[in-house]
């Protein structure tokens, strides 16, 4: 990797994104091969939020590779609490630790932090902004579902929030890709991620319903439509209600369709889509450990 | 000298923007930090007279001249605008504006959930776009009424 920090996919390049790529499938190959690769390697986890797949999959990522994890723990037993900016606790984690993974709520938290550090730092996720280490495992599962030229991807969901979905469709460009976005109107994509698809030339079409996109597709990415979101509890069961998917949904869809979600899921995928050829979202939270392990690799490996 | 140019007065040093876009005026003295409180005379012309733009505003600061910060934010907002630098009551350099590829510490972004709005060390910036400005950290687009967001003091 070429770049000292990771804060959004927008500054990746496709041979960026394929070293990492390439690289995990080297560890899925054979994990044994990696397994002393960085014996002092200290990760500084830098949580804001919570998080169960993110934080533990880099947590097994970096013990996988010989090296361990210092926590800063949760906000509330934190210094956090007492006032410390985050400028702060970065910096002094900084002194800690080997590279530092971030969570925050806040959008542009990990730019922020990214001008006060020295040691690389990975963005795990900054409110609303991005979360560019899922896309590169979104990425590395789609590779291998489907390849990533040639490609015909619908997302659906919460487009305006969802910090997976602005990650994925930046990354997305690189490749030869149309991308179909499926959310409510209030929902979809912000203005910002909107301008830079449109800089970027990408093939983008935005849509209200799943329907009539759903046969070209070969990837549907969902995601979860946040019910937080809703001041009203009636509004917020009938979007939700639009834009599940089941197998009665699926009917019109390629048999080759994979379909995806960043996972937590709450009722956007009926359980009976587990059992199908489609359903991937499992495979892609594993998919978490030897992509996150490869990125730390590359990373540490440049530091060294 | 011909009337519009009566209804304020000559200044001996400082600085002159005129072809202000009518009704910036307010503005563009927010962006100067001029509220009154301060030692520079001002004056101010609103919906002047203009061959040119129909009405236009007018701002004169005795004894001050603009540092590049306020020109690039002037731009922003009033980019039609011209500044002239006045020493011994004569138009010593004429300044048209042009739009700045970044602002850094100018504007406050909208985004309340942008770090810039947290209690961090940090000051904002803002690459300025054909139509608007976009906030560096949280990306966030501004495209209507920037001057609402200036937050020089």
């Amino acid at each position: 990797m070429r770049h000292d920090h990771l804060v959004t996919t927008k500054q990746l390049s496709r041979e960026d994104i394929e070293e990492v790529l390439d690289r995990a499938a080297e560890i899925d190959a054979d994990p044994a091969a990696f397994a002393d690769r960085h014996p002092t390697a200290l990760l500084g986890l830098c949580f804001f939020e919570p998080s169960t797949r993110t934080k533990m999959s880099f947590e097994t990522a970096i013990k996988r590779l010989g090296g361990d994890t210092v926590d800063m723990g949760s906000v509330e037993s934190s210094s956090v609490k007492k006032g410390e900016s985050l400028a702060d606790t970065a910096r002094v984690v900084e002194g800690y630790a080997d590279a530092l993974v971030l969570r925050h709520p806040s959008q542009g938290a990990a730019k922020m932090v990214g001008d006060f550090v020295d040691v690389p730092l990975l963005n795990a996720g900054d409110g609303a902004g991005h979360h560019p280490t899922q896309t590169l495992l979104d990425l590395y599962t789609i590779r291998e579902a489907a390849g990533l030229d040639d490609l015909t991807v619908g997302i659906m969901g919460d487009l305006k929030y969802g910090r997976t979905v602005h990650s994925l469709a930046h990354a997305l460009t690189n490749f030869d890709a149309d991308q179909h976005f499926v959310s409510p109107e209030s929902l979809k994509l912000p203005r910002s991620v909107r301008y830079d698809l449109h800089e970027s030339g990408a093939n983008v079409r935005e849509h209200t319903d799943l329907e009539a996109v759903l046969p070209s597709l070969d990837v549907l990415y969902v995601t979860r439509i946040q019910r937080e979101r809703f001041p009203d509890e009636n509004e917020y069961q009938e979007i939700a209600g639009e834009y599940g998917i089941d197998l009665e949904t699926l009917e019109d869809a390629s048999d080759d369709l994979t379909v995806m979600h960043p996972l937590p899921r709450v009722d956007e995928i009926a359980p009976e889509v587990d059992d199908t050829e489609y359903a991937n979202y499992f495979e892609q939270a594993h998919n978490g450990v030897p992509v996150r392990m490869a990125l730390l690799d590359l990373m540490l490996e440049a530091q060294e | 000298m011909s009337d519009h140019e009566l209804r304020v007065s000559k200044i001996r040093n400082g600085t002159v923007i005129d072809h202000i876009r009518a009704g910036q005026a307010l503005n563009v003295l927010a962006i100067l930090g001029i509220d009154g409180s301060g030692d520079e005379t001002v004056s101010v012309g609103m919906n002047v007279p203009s061959d040119r733009m129909s009405h236009k505003d007018i701002v004169k600061v005795e004894g001050r001249e603009l540092s590049q910060d306020e020109v690039d934010v002037l731009s922003l907002i009033a980019p039609e605008s011209t500044i002239n630098i006045i020493r011994e009551y004569e138009v010593a350099e004429k300044q048209h504006l042009e739009r700045p590829d970044r602002v850094v510490g100018v504007l406050s972004c909208p985004n309340h959930n942008c770090i810039t709005n947290a209690d961090e060390p940090v000051e904002t910036k803002f690459d300025v776009l054909a139509d608007g400005v976009r906030c560096e950290y949280c990306e966030t687009i501004v495209r209507d009424d920037i001057a609402a967001h200036i937050s020089v003091e």
